[in-house]
């Protein structure tokens, strides 16, 4: 880094923050929107602030589609699958970081296949296969795809690694089993990646789009992106719908970023280039 | 990392019992719930999908599988005769072509400019800003966006109308479809090539640009012979996650066209999954396989070319 000039500061602060206008507009103009009246949506010339605040439009659409319904499934499926994530994902990660055992690096070879298959590719016979299981339109059937995931064994395995294995044979040589070892000794050091993990599973899950509108056939089991996907298809015109539902999807999550970031952040950035 | 360093004294000659290990199979119970759900959910189907390519099997087949006939390469035949799956195929290129590059440039001006030495609370900030769009739902977003290019009511030809532009009808319209929804997908994705591209950014020494300036490097001469350079592998990874990324992009054509006007924004995968959910499941297979060797294919090219040199 060079040494850099009070004008050059300037310029680069300037140029960052036209740069954050662009990137936070379309959501603040979305989020603004929603709370303005349908009328005040379409007035030329149009109002940034909305001149009458109001609710109407979350009311009007909560009528017109279950997204209280469709809110619920998607925590639930997003939390279950946090839940399967992060124990299935350690374990392998643990047995992959810590475990000699025959056929290991064939068995990790088959981490990164998993991770190169397009979803698209696959989806077909998952769901012949999850309509011949009677797994079509419940939870089940959107969740059972995703359990593990490979990019988490993958974080899990890298993360173990760099702890040190004096730990575990001491353990070991105290004779707890490799299960004990894992529980008790390896997996409350693993917070800040299981943390990540977390994170990252949950917002992989609540946005999520694919599989659940195939999976999800009828309105008790749509999620949030399902159900808005829906309402864009019979609501197409209808914007004041359509923008308190896009914010009814996409604020959780922001929210729910901004305070947990500092995981997710590290979490791309090591995983990325390890 | 701080509870790690507490907890783990040096020990003088650690114990070492891996060898009570080898003999048993332990290793595989642990990693058993990831080797089933891979077989029985992504090697199977994939192998499955490839046989799949070669019949004439359709949705209402799935209950009486032998109602399916062996048709050999018919499906693929007919998928190069296909115009509809042409121009999803060049929408997929122009799309991947445009997009890869604005992404990462957009990333990498970003995270040069965060790079260049202000101070860590802003740059937080606007790394946080940046990141925002990348970890929304793309349903929300492609929602959004819709409004936001509404000829009447959508903001950009309301700020266009102010300085007198009479702005397109943006998403119904040939010409203007595709290149907003690589706008778009530019706008969300570039947040994460910044993330990581930063972090590599970090780690290039001081001491290689000091050497540059004192050998009369200007400041454009620098970024050409240190931080270029420097971040190759991190831009190689960048361009092949992109780039597998964008080859099955879908949800946004969906949203915000359906594919149209006349399949100017229609994808490869959109196409797929059209014909998935028709019922033609053979030929939506012979579909993917193609595409799933593409994709393949460019992702070991590129890592070819990228680490040669």
């Amino acid at each position: 880094m060079t040494r850099t000039t009070r004008r050059q500061r300037l310029v680069v602060h300037l140029g960052l923050s036209l740069g954050l206008v662009l990137v936070a507009g379309p959501f603040l103009w979305t989020a603004l929107s929603s709370l303005k009246p349908e009328r005040e949506i379409r007035r030329d010339p149009p109002t940034f602030w909305p001149e009458t605040w109001t609710l109407g439009n979350f009311a009007e659409l909560f009528g017109r589609v279950d997204l209280g319904t469709a809110f619920a499934n998607s925590m639930i499926i997003a939390l279950v699958l946090v839940a399967t994530n992060l124990l299935f994902c350690s374990m392998t990660g643990y047995a992959f970081a810590k475990l000699s055992f025959r056929g290991k690096n064939l068995a990790f070879g088959l981490v990164l296949v998993q991770l190169a298959i397009p979803a698209i590719v696959v989806m077909m016979p998952q769901f012949v296969l999850i309509a011949r299981l009677g797994m079509v339109n419940t939870f089940i059937g959107i969740i059972l795809p995703t359990l593990v995931t490979p990019l988490g064994v993958f974080m899990m395995r890298q993360f173990i690694a760099d702890l040190p294995d004096e730990l575990i044979d001491a353990a070991r040589v105290d004779g707890a089993r490799e299960f004990r070892v894992f529980f008790t000794i390896i997996l409350p050091l693993c917070g800040p990646a299981l943390a990540t993990l977390g994170l990252i599973t949950f917002l992989g899950s609540w946005n999520n789009f694919l599989w659940p509108a195939v999976v999800a056939q009828s309105e008790d089991m749509y999620t949030l992106p399902v159900a808005l996907n829906i309402l864009n298809g019979n609501e197409g015109t209808h914007y004041n719908l359509l923008v308190a539902g896009s914010v009814v999807v996409i604020a959780p999550i922001l929210f729910l970023f901004v305070f947990l970031q500092r995981f997710f952040i590290q979490g791309i950035a090591t995983t990325g280039l390890k | 990392m701080a509870v790690l360093t507490r907890q783990a004294p040096p020990a003088p000659a650690p114990v070492k019992v891996r060898g009570v290990l080898r003999r048993s199979g332990l290793g595989w119970v642990f990693i058993a719930p990831f080797v089933v759900l891979f077989a029985v959910f992504y090697l199977g189907p994939l192998l499955v999908g490839i046989g799949m390519s070669f019949t004439d099997l359709r949705s209402t087949d799935v209950a009486d599988p032998l109602a399916v006939d062996v048709v050999g390469v018919e499906n693929y035949l007919r998928l190069m005769n296909d115009g509809a799956m042409h121009r999803a195929a060049l929408n997929t290129v122009v799309f991947v072509l445009t997009a890869l590059p604005l992404t990462i440039g957009l990333g990498l001006a970003a995270a040069v400019l965060l790079n260049s030495g202000i101070a860590r609370l802003p740059a937080a900030f606007f790394r946080l800003g940046y990141y925002l769009p990348n970890v929304t739902s793309i349903i929300g977003v492609a929602v959004a966006w819709k409004f936001l290019l509404e000829p009447e009511a959508g903001l950009v030809n309301r700020l266009l109308a102010l300085v007198g532009v009479d702005g397109p009808n943006w998403l119904d319209d040939e010409a203007t479809a595709l290149p907003s929804i690589i706008v778009m997908t530019a706008w969300r994705s570039f947040g994460f090539d910044m993330v990581v591209l930063l972090a590599a950014l970090q780690t290039i020494p001081k001491e290689l640009y000091e050497a540059a300036a004192v050998d009369g490097a200007g400041r454009w001469a620098r970024f050409h012979a240190v931080t270029l350079p420097s971040l190759r592998p991190v831009l190689l990874f960048c361009t092949v996650y992109s780039s597998v990324g964008f080859m099955q992009f879908l949800e946004e054509p969906l949203v915000m066209t359906r594919g149209g006007p006349l399949n100017a924004t229609l994808s490869a995968s959109l196409a797929i999954f059209g014909q998935f959910g028709v019922g033609n499941y053979g030929y939506a297979g012979a579909a993917s396989t193609v595409l799933f060797t593409v994709i393949v294919a460019l992702a070991v090219l590129q890592l070819r070319l990228g680490r040669r040199r």
